[in-house]
């Protein structure tokens, strides 16, 4: 026994402390309960770690029994394997990070308890998600992460498009976990079970599906919830409007951790899509669409978090290349390396909007690099990191993924070079339209506190050298390595393109600052196009959303609600005081005309009984 | 003693017992009404005794005796609540005695 339980524990008893209590205490003891229930979470998970040793095969913990009926039966069973243990660490680690970077950034807010509980509550889900020995546990943390992800989206409640922002993501979401919820059930005609050691290994003895089946359709499904979760196309709409929330969040839910939550489920269901070459297929296509697409409106974007959430649908996207293509493990290392430096890019983002007062527009900043230059170096760490400069940890871990990709199609490699181009790009137009130039907005900027700098600096270390953490190899025993030699020519050209990219946005916004603005005028129609994202919003509202507000309206609404159901109820309850009206009539208190019902009564009887009845 | 059909006396006890009705359901005096219970309770006794005769059995008898004791007993309590009623109403209407209905 470990106690597992005592991992997603903590977090837990720091949301119950810090809601139930923290209104009335100071921000220090927030903090303290906040952090520190993190801490604490930490430290428990590398003491298992260390007591478990190497691994080969997964701890599982099962607790109580948590439903039973007929032949159902799901326990409350928490495990770690290879692939959970790197996903605690990246969560419990980076989550520290990130709450001890909120006690600076968030210590002028209003509703600072409120903000540390949710923080805690999400940190207990994103725990169970990954500790989760059964599908349904683990669709628990999955749904609950989505509440807390509303919540903190929605943290400035008073602010109307974070309230919008908030119930889009919800909804978006839904659409996932609906597709996620029939693949559980699915499962479970199928296997008779969603416990992970039953169902894989039942999955194992099945024939691979060359033509699509009805495990093609299980890893569709999944595939399904794990676009929700992941913004992956077509769901992704909600990722970048999830900016409302404030920064931290942005980094912890929506580039660090939640957002990985498809990556690892589907990482976790491997042995399901290995025998499901058609769905792997389409996760292929899916997660390349995806890095594709948001890669190219991540060049238009003015403001600088929604050019990182963009980035991170991209980078998403390279993670489902990577699974798609089977090299799960390199899909699991990008959510690492990723983890520390998108965090990285959303705090640095955040410290320079904490410095700025608030702004976020690029066209708005500029010139901050002598102002803030902690904050400077440390995203300039981040930023070469993404860009896939050797040796620091993007290089790896996109590395990997363009390899696989390249053995399994040689085009799904070049389209994934093109997009390193494009991400080089994108990342380093932000910091030189921060950073580089003269200042355009009327700030005086300051230095972010220790609090903010420390975790910047740490994940800014975690950055360039997180691509050493052998994480592929550590999930050698889960994952087979992904096959093809290493061809250093492959490599040459995607850090050339990477590099590329890093120049032309030098050229473009540092050597001459007003080429970018006359190419986009050139283009015209192209730059409208992919600067409002493809349209897609609209596209949604009027094949989606219109109709079916229309549709509830004029059907659901006038016909259904209040023709139908409030007609039968209305008509019912008008039919009954019409009866009782005629019936009132009868009861006037008037002896004699009772007398009368009596004996009609009794001549209705003897009536009844002289008639030839059936013979008996 | 010519004999009386049996059939004659239940015709007879039939035609009472329409007038106990007739009187019940018709007339507005309390005393009338209770005198029309009367009447309808004794073209009953009537019907007994002739069956009670004919079955040559004594289960008539006894049931026309029960009937006279309740007829009685019915008598004293329903002339004390008429009594009450007028004491109160100052009225021996049945329809002005319609309270119950509230």
């Amino acid at each position: 026994m470990q106690h597992l339980w005592l991992i997603p524990a903590f977090p837990l008893a720091g949301f119950l402390v810090n809601g139930l209590l923290g209104r009335r205490r100071s921000n220090a003891f927030v903090n303290l309960v906040g952090a520190g229930s993190v801490l604490l979470s930490l430290a428990w998970v590398l003491k298992t770690l260390l007591a478990l040793g190497s691994m080969e095969t997964a701890h599982a913990e099962r607790y109580f029994t948590w439903i039973e009926s007929g032949t159902v039966n799901i326990g409350f069973e928490l495990a770690v394997d290879r692939l959970s243990a790197v996903m605690l660490l990246v969560v419990t680690g980076v989550g520290f990070l990130i709450h001890v970077y909120a006690t600076g950034y968030m210590s002028h807010e209003g509703g600072y308890y409120r903000f540390f509980a949710y923080l805690n509550l999400f940190m207990f889900f994103m725990l169970i998600l990954v500790l989760a020995n059964n599908y349904l546990l683990l669709f628990v943390g999955w749904e609950g992460v989505g509440l807390c992800s509303y919540l903190l989206i929605g943290f400035y409640f008073l602010k109307h498009s974070a309230s919008t922002a908030a119930n889009k993501a919800f909804i978006v979401n839904r659409i996932g976990d609906f597709g996620f919820s029939l693949a559980l059930f699915l499962m479970f005609t199928k296997f008779g079970s969603l416990d992970f050691a039953k169902v894989f290994p039942a999955a194992g003895r099945l024939p691979i599906e060359q033509e699509a089946g009805w495990l093609t359709a299980i890893c569709l499904l999944l595939l399904v919830g794990a676009a929700g979760k992941s913004a992956q196309v077509p769901l992704y709409v909600w990722l970048p409007d999830a900016m409302e929330g404030p920064t931290p969040v942005s980094a912890l839910i929506h580039a660090a951790t939640m957002v990985t939550a498809g990556v690892y489920m589907v990482a976790r269901s491997s042995a399901l899509f290995l025998h499901a070459p058609v769905a792997m297929e389409v996760v292929a296509l899916v997660g390349l669409l995806t890095a594709v697409l948001a890669a190219t409106i991540g060049l238009t974007q003015y403001d600088i978090k929604k050019v990182f959430a963009y980035s991170t649908v991209s980078q998403l996207g390279y993670m489902f290349l990577a699974l798609g293509v089977g090299a799960f493990s390199a899909g699991i290392f990008h959510v690492v390396t990723h983890a520390f430096f998108k965090a990285l890019l959303f705090l640095g983002a955040g410290s320079v909007i904490h410095a700025l007062g608030g702004e976020q527009d690029l066209r708005h900043m500029g010139g901050l690099r002598k102002q803030i230059p902690i904050t400077f170096a440390t995203l300039l760490c981040a930023a070469v990191a993404i860009a896939g400069v050797p040796p620091f940890s993007g290089f790896h871990s996109k590395d990997e993924i363009l390899l696989a990709a390249h053995h399994h199609a040689p085009w799904m490699y070049w389209v994934g070079v093109i997009t390193a181009a494009m991400t080089a790009f994108y990342v380093f137009r932000a910091i030189f339209l921060t950073f580089f130039g003269e200042a355009r907005g009327h700030h005086h900027p300051h230095e972010s506190p220790p609090s903010m700098t420390v975790p910047l600096a740490a994940l800014a270390l975690l950055s360039l050298g997180g691509g050493y953490l052998h994480v592929s190899k550590y999930l050698e025993p889960l994952f087979p390595a992904p096959e093809g030699a290493h061809d250093s020519m492959l490599v040459i050209i995607s850090v050339a393109a990477g590099a590329g990219g890093i120049a032309l946005a030098w050229l473009f916004y540092v050597v001459r600052p007003g080429l970018a603005d006359s190419l986009a005028t050139s283009l015209g129609g192209v730059y409208r196009l992919v600067y409002n994202k493809y349209f897609v919003d609209e596209l949604y509202a009027a094949a989606v959303i219109r109709p079916t507000i229309e549709g509830s309206r004029a059907v659901l609404w006038r016909v259904m609600d209040a023709a139908v159901i409030d007609g039968l109820v209305n008509g019912i309850g008008a039919r009954c005081q019409g009866l009782g009206g005629v019936l009132r009539r009868s009861q006037s208190g008037n002896i004699r005309s009772y007398a009368a019902w009596v004996v009609l009564g009794a001549v209705f009887l003897l009536w009844a009984l002289g008639q030839p009845g059936e013979s008996r | 003693m010519s004999h009386v059909p049996v059939s004659w006396y239940l015709i007879l006890s039939a035609i009472l017992f329409t007038l106990g009705v007739a009187g019940f359901l018709f007339r507005r005096s309390v005393i009338t009404v209770f005198m029309s219970i009367e009447l309808m309770l004794n073209a009953v006794n009537l019907s007994f005794v002739a069956f009670s005769y004919q079955l040559k059995q004594v289960n008539g008898h006894i049931f026309t005796f029960f009937v006279m004791v309740v007829a009685a007993a019915e008598a004293a309590v329903g002339l004390a609540i008429i009594l009450t009623v007028f004491k109160n109403r100052a009225t021996l209407e049945v329809d002005e005695v319609d309270s119950m209905k509230h």
